[in-house]
């Protein structure tokens, strides 16, 4: 079973993703921000990671950074969470080792798609 | 319909004494007052007690006797005897307390006990067993009655305690008195 | 799959109003002309937080309209644009019009929506984009063909970013029949070779009935800013032969036809339903399903360590037990020592776990004190004042229902303070005081009880004034001697209002005698000191919880009710020559200078009293809003604390009863309401009480 990562600070985003992965049979491990991300990527290895990019303590696109750092890491995908309004937000992303992105809002159906995508 | 609480020894095994209902049997659990016998939905007996003493509400009327700790809930008990207008007797080693749960049609679930002569039978009853309530005058709720049974040539009047007990004042319950008048002149 | 929304929707509108408390408080310190990047951070995220949601769950009026905000505050916190105050206004405005908003939806009632678009449309103003336009469109659909080339030349890092080429031909190969050629021409030697690097590049024809470009650009969404793709149209006879791009390109024809899975072959399906940028279209879909619960205040946030520490507790009982379990089993009378440690144990167990879970109902004030900073903001700009609010205290705790309660008085004191207390900036200035005015809100624990302190260094209660009105009124003699204490205390009396003008913005209709009732009505007290000239301090004092009494336990006849202790001024044996009896009216007894209605307990209750003789006899002298009556009783037992429980959950609610407790023995035992009982001492003339008829 593929086991996901899922960094959002907004609980009721979390729970929607979460709720949604593990319908489809996913395995998922939250986190409400870039460190809390960092230190659970770090406990469990997971297949992959999808982060907001708008977070305290720290970012999205700071910690996609710090978890390509990480051998564990180098080719996992990570999917940014981004807004239509961040254009720049996913060239960052992709700078900082992203591998694509998910534009919010988007439907459960939208979220297994892309995810299939990448784990397909 | 809610299920019985599994806690509840008396009725757990009062429901499996008579198997489980299918969609179209319901059962019901009879009780007798002053020779009549009347039955409640089974479901909606939470647990049968001794009569023990209950403090009283001040003022209220007395068919209201009072209130009792029921496991750290405060419930009230009803002497359906005198809601029923029929004369009050002093209290016996047979008296029990019958607790309900009510679903009230204008309030929220409420928990109620009621105090009754003796515990009857348990019987299972198909739909076409009942029969519908008699004809009453406009003026009194019909509600109060879910429909009236023969069993082994004997009457029996089935209750239908959300409306009864359901209202939001148990203080004034005449007109409760007024139905059950006209279905025993109906009945008998 | 589908996935009902409305599951989320509670959690939703819960962060929902945590993010606008959190841009409140943070407008309202933030300075225009010095943006702490914090601040303005952390406002942003909570706007940015609130538009993902709400554009998530479908609400698609909150997220039009934060999103405005976000784009303004986007541009604020990257230094590209300043911001006035007026601005900052019209975020507070657009706030509260958003939590309206959410208020509504979480309702489920229908939402007006003309506030939000007027103060969307001055935030587009300010953005200078044309009212109500979009700033994002709807991707074109793009041109379709029954075939496509495509050249893929990706960047020699690409596999560093977790996007894998087989995957993305698996999702081409959904698409149509595909034939793909590898270009091996970029491959180093050997050694000279990274093995984390791209080095391959591809041709691929894509042929399948009216394959629309925009699918194809979907599986390469993510590289395409990095790699070189080209994407073309096969000609109309779909030739397999097609210009190579390149002139140095060895084409290796190796890889076989990709199957095509039968299901993928259906793709005369919009190209939208799968792509991740239609959810525009599905917002007004999901605001129809489901429902969000209407939920007020049903439910309570509690911080895990007191979860935690109610685990350990029920922990240590569960220990207890076993230890009592294991005496019990084989119990000799030598091992009575042990039985009783394990009964202290108990006791001490027990007693502890009560407190944790009533710590559960316990909130931080700064619940309430939050909306405050806000108000004085607002309020002096109204008034013309200059007022700093002092906030001190805010994570005292107080039990939720009462804080629930507190908020509407504590609202009209503060008011009260701005509009009567502090003065108007000049008229300070002349008295020889700094222009701003100071209020300070102060909250702690003193012995059972929360204070909250509510201070001005305004004017002071006008002493003289407020007696002329008394007398003029006739809520006290003309001749009578009173304290300053007193006096300050008549403001609390009903009907009595000494503000000159009836404000708009504290003497409407409400009296201090209503803030006073409502404390009165939570278990508390309200006070005022007060120097002329130099400020007033109103002091609430609150149970802190309302779950559990401090109860007197009082018998008549057979029965034990339980007065709060509060409530209680003293109890007296009854001399005959303090009780004067007029005809056909109830006694009253002289205490002092006052005379007090005697009510017999037995008589307004109709029980059976262990004697009728009023000589001797036992009363309670109690006092609700300053009336004191006496009550009858034959018996004070203990005191003790109680735990309240509600007749209304089974029953209903009675006059003259606030509750129900459940005694040592197991007996149920009613709490007295003694307001409830002055008032139907008062409602029905004294008389018919005493006598023994039943209220109405």
């Amino acid at each position: 079973m593929s086991k996901i990562l899922a960094v959002d600070d907004s609980a009721s985003m979390r729970q929607m993703i979460s709720f949604t992965l593990k319908s489809a049979g996913f395995d998922v491990v939250e986190a409400a921000d870039g460190i809390e991300g960092l230190n659970q990527a770090q406990q469990h290895k997971c297949d992959l990671v999808l982060s907001d990019v708008n977070m305290p303590n720290m970012d999205g696109i700071t910690m996609t950074r710090e978890l390509r750092g990480l051998p564990d890491y180098k080719y996992t995908p990570i999917l940014m969470l981004t807004t239509e309004s961040g254009g720049d937000k996913k060239s960052e992303g992709k700078n900082a080792g992203a591998t694509g992105w998910i534009v919010k809002p988007f439907k459960p159906d939208q979220l297994l798609n892309t995810i299939k995508k990448v784990l397909g | 319909m809610s299920a019985v609480p599994a806690e509840q020894e008396t009725v757990e095994s009062l429901a499996e004494a008579v198997n489980v209902a299918s969609d179209t049997i319901d059962q019901y659990l009879t009780f007798i007052m002053d020779n009549e016998e009347y039955g409640v939905d089974i479901l909606s007996v939470k647990e049968i007690r001794n009569w023990d003493s209950a403090t009283p509400i001040p003022k209220a009327p007395s068919h209201v006797r009072g209130v009792i700790n029921l496991r750290g809930t405060i419930i009230p008990i009803i002497d359906l005897r005198q809601c029923f207008g029929m004369k009050a007797i002093e209290y016996g080693p047979l008296t029990v307390v019958l607790v309900l749960q009510v679903n009230a049609p204008d309030r929220a679930y409420r928990e109620v006990g009621i105090v009754v002569d003796a515990v009857s039978d348990v019987y299972s009853l198909e739909a076409d067993q009942i029969k519908p309530a008699p004809q009453m005058s406009d003026k009194v709720n019909a509600n109060y009655i879910r429909g009236l049974a023969n069993i082994k040539g004997e009457m029996v009047i089935l209750l239908e305690i959300n409306h009864l007990l359901g209202q939001s004042d148990l203080s004034d319950l005449s007109e409760v008195r007024d139905v059950l008048k006209q279905v025993e002149k109906a009945v008998h | 799959m589908t996935i009902e929304l409305s599951q989320f929707f509670q959690v939703f509108f819960e962060e929902s109003f945590e993010g606008l408390d959190v841009m409140e408080s943070g407008l309202l310190s933030l300075d225009p002309e010095n943006i702490d990047n914090e601040e303005i951070n952390s406002i942003f995220r909570a706007a940015h937080s609130i538009k993902g949601g709400s554009a998530t769950f479908g609400f698609s009026s909150v997220a039009d309209f934060t999103h405005v905000m976000e784009t303004l505050l986007d541009e604020v916190r990257s230094g590209s644009r300043s911001i006035s105050q007026d601005t900052v206004d019209l975020f507070l405005q657009s706030v509260d019009c958003l939590r309206e908003l959410l208020q509504g939806l979480q309702a489920e009632e229908e939402v007006d929506t003309t506030r939000a678009v007027e103060l969307r449309g001055q935030f587009e103003e300010i953005l200078g984009v044309a009212p109500g336009a979009e700033t994002t469109g709807e991707p074109a659909a793009g041109p379709q063909s029954a075939g496509w080339h495509i050249v893929f030349n990706p960047c020699e890092d690409m596999l560093q970013t977790g996007n894998e080429p087989v995957r993305m031909f698996f999702q081409l190969a959904e698409l149509g029949q595909m034939t793909v050629r590898t270009d091996i021409s970029r491959l180093p030697s050997f050694s000279g070779m990274t093995l984390e690097n791209c080095y391959f590049s591809w041709e691929i024809d894509l042929i399948g009935p009216a394959i629309a470009k925009s699918s194809i650009d979907e599986v390469f969404e993510w590289v395409v800013d990095d790699c070189d793709i080209i994407i073309t149209p096969l000609a109309a006879e779909h030739s397999v032969t097609v210009d190579a791009p390149a002139a140095t390109s060895v084409p290796v024809e190796t890889q076989a036809d990709i199957p095509v899975p039968a299901a993928a072959t259906s793709i005369d399906e919009p190209a939208t339903e799968t792509g991740l940028a239609s959810a525009k279209d599905a917002a007004p879909a999901v605001a129809k399903t489901g429902a969000p619960k209407k939920n007020e205040s049903g439910s309570i946030r509690v911080d895990i360590e007191k979860i935690d520490t109610l685990i350990n507790m029920v922990g240590e009982l569960v220990i207890t037990q076993s230890m009592l379990g294991q005496i019990g089993a084989d119990f000799t009378f030598d091992k009575i020592g042990k039985l009783q440690e394990g009964l202290q144990d108990l006791e001490r167990n027990v007693q502890v776990l009560h407190e944790s879970v009533m710590q559960i109902r316990m909130l931080p004030i700064s619940f309430t004190f939050n909306r405050f900073p806000r108000m004085v903001r607002d309020l002096s700009r109204q008034l013309g004042k200059k007022i700093e609010l002092v906030v001190k205290g805010e994570q005292t705790e107080l039990d939720k229902t009462v804080m629930e309660k507190i908020g509407d008085p504590l609202v009209h004191l503060l008011r009260n303070s701005l509009d009567h207390g502090i003065e108007k900036p000049e008229v300070r200035v002349a008295k020889g005081k700094p222009e701003t005015g100071i209020v300070s809100l102060n909250a702690f624990h003193q012995g059972g009880n929360i204070i909250i302190e509510i201070t001005d260094d305004g004017n002071g209660l006008p002493r003289d004034k407020i007696l002329k009105k008394a007398q003029a009124n006739g809520i006290v003699g003309p001749d009578a001697h009173l304290t300053d204490e007193q006096i300050h205390d008549l403001i609390f009396q009903p009907g009595f209002s000494t503000a000159e003008v009836v404000s708009d913005v504290s003497g409407r209709g409400v009296g201090m005698d209503v803030v006073r009732r409502n404390i009165q009505e939570l278990g508390g007290h309200v006070s005022v000191k007060s120097k002329e000239g130099q400020g007033s301090t109103f002091s609430i004092s609150l149970p802190l919880t309302l779950a559990i009494l401090d109860g007197q336990l009082v018998r008549v006849g057979k029965q034990v009710y339980i007065f709060p202790l509060v409530s209680i001024i003293e109890s007296l044996s009854v001399d005959m020559k303090q009780v004067s009896t007029v005809a056909g009216a109830c006694d009253l007894l002289r205490l002092r200078e006052d005379y007090i209605p005697i009510i017999p307990l037995y008589d307004a209750f109709g029980i059976e009293p262990d004697s009728r003789n009023l000589e001797n006899s036992l009363i309670v002298i109690v006092e609700s809003e300053g009336v004191k009556v006496g009550l009858v009783v034959d018996e004070l037992q203990a005191q003790q604390q109680v735990v309240i429980k509600s007749l209304e959950t089974n029953y209903q609610s009675v006059e003259g009863i606030s509750g129900a407790t459940i005694l040592g023995d197991g007996t149920v035992s009613l709490i007295l309401d003694i307001a409830g009982i002055v008032k139907m001492a008062q409602g029905i003339g004294i008389n018919d009480l005493s006598s023994g008829q039943q209220a109405a």
